[in-house]
């Protein structure tokens, strides 16, 4: 198990120096100039050769870039160009805030796509089943920037009953929760679905039965326990992306996570700070993503890379 | 194809939606009540009235007439994206599975692995901001992404298809390597690309929205649905129906093309049903 393990995590380390070669790559040889970009159109020649002197953008790309890889070996992912902040500093201070919301966010889809994609199995071809599928094919179509508003129109605005942006107690963590949870609820339950009638076929479940074993027993301690296997995967790459897809719940609710940071450094044309912010996503995505590979060879001991 | 549309009564919805879409995407100009960049600054933020039935925007545009105008950008993303991508994808996956060996590994764990080591909507962030706002540069990043996702369908789909027989009595009777991938394995393929367009088509129209609405997509005046709900959003509280209707349109359409695509899928591969 442990050789199974590390082999998986040296096989992460290529890809991780991949990602951070991309994201240097993407602002340093895209078309056009940052420095330029940042000083505005009315800015001369010799106020953009300073700041790029200043910005070390004037050494060789080899040079930048051995400079980068050897800051980020050492955790220093630079200075922000705005406030002169350590770039890991500000992320470290909003990091704790998005992982909050993208947890909360997987704790209701579960929640919700667990038992609705069990009865929606149990139930197939039956109106629930059908309800159920209408509504999961919604919540995969309703992108989070049309349920944040709506959430709030409702529930916010209209009875008063959640806060409307903010980060606090449990009561502002709901409607992000759910707004960045939907689509993953949706696309969960479909796969419990999925799953779960595969497993109901299955010989052992014919024998649960035969043996006596109450309904509830059989779907849930026995199918249920097989049919999440492939569901983890799907909720590992999806907890991924859900980070990401974090970035735009943050801006409707004003939540002070890595997203909304990341949106910000753009918009303040932060390079060194949006360069950290997407690196660090996407590095957690590869964690995550690790993590979840782990996982279900624990799971299922019959996953192996050999 | 009729029978299998009237059975399937939501594929049948969806066509009907995409063809109006469409068609209202192609005539906009002339469907559009009002000029969709005048300001009527005495109607800012009013509701839904005869003259205007969605409603006006904060600077008092009339937002049927953005929703109509919106559609055609959307569109015209979906299509060119879906299209170029499609193209460069089933090309390049195609090409790659076909003549196998190094180029193959190459394709495969070096290009392949580095684009889907991120999570799609950050790259797509990271690319457009950095490229700069408008719709030739979110088309681009679009594209630049988005063909990997066919290239793997192509890919797998040929190397299932060139072992068969067909491919070589193809070979046997003297067929070049083009003909045999032109002529028999891309019209073997090409069920499972269109499904996949036309999911990537909703994925499409989703994503510039999103971009749009972080005010990294289209740029103003240009009415995008996804600025119509950021810029709806500040207004919640006083004019829900900034957000009401683009949300409505993007929703409608988004589904419109899953269904379409689930049909589709069906439709084409009857052991799904």
């Amino acid at each position: 198990m442990l050789s199974f393990f590390l082999r998986r995590l040296l096989m992460t380390l290529p890809v991780v120096w991949i990602v951070i070669t991309l994201v240097f790559g993407l602002i340093h040889m895209v078309p056009g100039d940052p420095v330029a970009q940042m000083l505005g159109e009315g800015a001369s020649v010799t106020e953009v050769e300073r700041l790029r002197h200043e910005l070390g953008l004037d050494r060789s790309l080899l040079e930048q870039y051995r400079t980068y890889m050897s800051g980020i070996v050492r955790g220093d992912l630079g200075m922000s160009f705005r406030n002169q902040e350590s770039v890991t500093t500000s992320i470290l201070t909003r990091y704790p805030a998005t992982i909050e919301l993208a947890v909360a966010a997987t704790i209701f889809s579960i929640v919700l796509a667990i038992p609705f994609g069990v009865i929606s199995a149990v139930r197939r071809g039956r109106s629930a089943d059908r309800a159920i599928g209408v509504v999961s094919l919604l919540g995969v179509s309703l992108p989070n920037f049309v349920l944040g508003p709506i959430l709030i129109l409702l529930l916010s605005i209209n009875l008063g009953i959640l806060p409307v942006s903010g980060r606090g107690g449990i009561t502002h963590l709901i409607l992000p929760a759910i707004t960045l949870g939907g689509a993953l609820a949706a696309v969960t339950m479909r796969m419990v679905r999925g799953s779960m009638l595969e497993e109901i076929r299955q010989d052992y479940v014919r024998t649960a039965r035969a043996k006596g074993l109450s309904e509830k027993v059989v779907l849930f301690a026995h199918a249920l326990r097989n049919g999440l296997i492939p569901v983890i995967t799907v909720l590992g790459l999806q907890m991924g992306a859900l980070l990401a897809g974090a970035i735009i719940t943050e801006m409707i609710f004003s939540w002070p996570g890595l997203g909304r940071l990341t949106i910000q450094a753009i918009n303040a044309r932060d390079y060194p700070l949006a360069q950290g912010c997407i690196l660090t996503i996407a590095l957690t995505y590869i964690l995550v993503n690790l993590a979840t590979d782990l996982l279900y060879s624990v799971v299922d001991p019959r996953i192996r890379y050999d | 194809m009729t029978e299998f549309l009237r059975k399937n009564k939501l594929a049948f919805t969806g066509l009907i939606i995409v063809g109006l879409l469409t068609l209202s995407a192609v005539f906009a100009p002339w469907l559009m009540p009002y000029d969709p960049s005048d300001q009527l600054l005495q109607d800012r933020l009013q509701g839904p009235t005869w003259q205007h039935p969605l409603g006006n925007d904060e600077l008092g545009r009339d937002i049927l007439s953005r929703i109509l105008l919106g559609a055609r950008v959307s569109m015209r993303v979906g299509a060119t994206v879906v299209l170029l991508s499609g193209i460069a994808g089933v090309l390049i996956g195609g090409f790659a599975g076909y003549v196998g060996g190094k180029i193959d590994t190459f394709v495969t764990v070096v290009v392949f692995n580095s684009l889907l080591a991120f999570p799609g909507i950050l790259l797509q962030i990271a690319l457009v901001a950095f490229l700069g706002p408008g719709l030739d540069r979110l088309i681009f990043a679009l594209v630049i992404l988005w063909w990997v996702g066919f290239a793997r369908l192509a890919r797998g789909q040929v190397l299932k298809v060139k072992t068969l027989e067909f491919v070589e009595a193809a070979r046997a009777i003297g067929a070049s390597n083009l003909r045999i991938f032109i002529r028999h394995i891309l019209p073997n393929i090409i069920q499972p690309v269109l499904i996949q367009a036309s999911i990537a088509m909703a994925a499409a129209v989703l994503a510039e929205a999103s971009l749009s609405f972080l005010g990294l997509g289209i740029t103003p005046p240009t009415p995008s649905w996804g600025a119509m709900l950021n810029d709806g959003r500040n207004h919640l509280f006083d004019a829900p129906h900034m957000v009401v209707f683009p949300s409505i349109a993007l929703v409608l359409t988004v589904l419109s093309f899953n269904f379409l695509g689930d049909a589709l899928r069906d439709w084409l591969d009857p052991r799904n049903l």
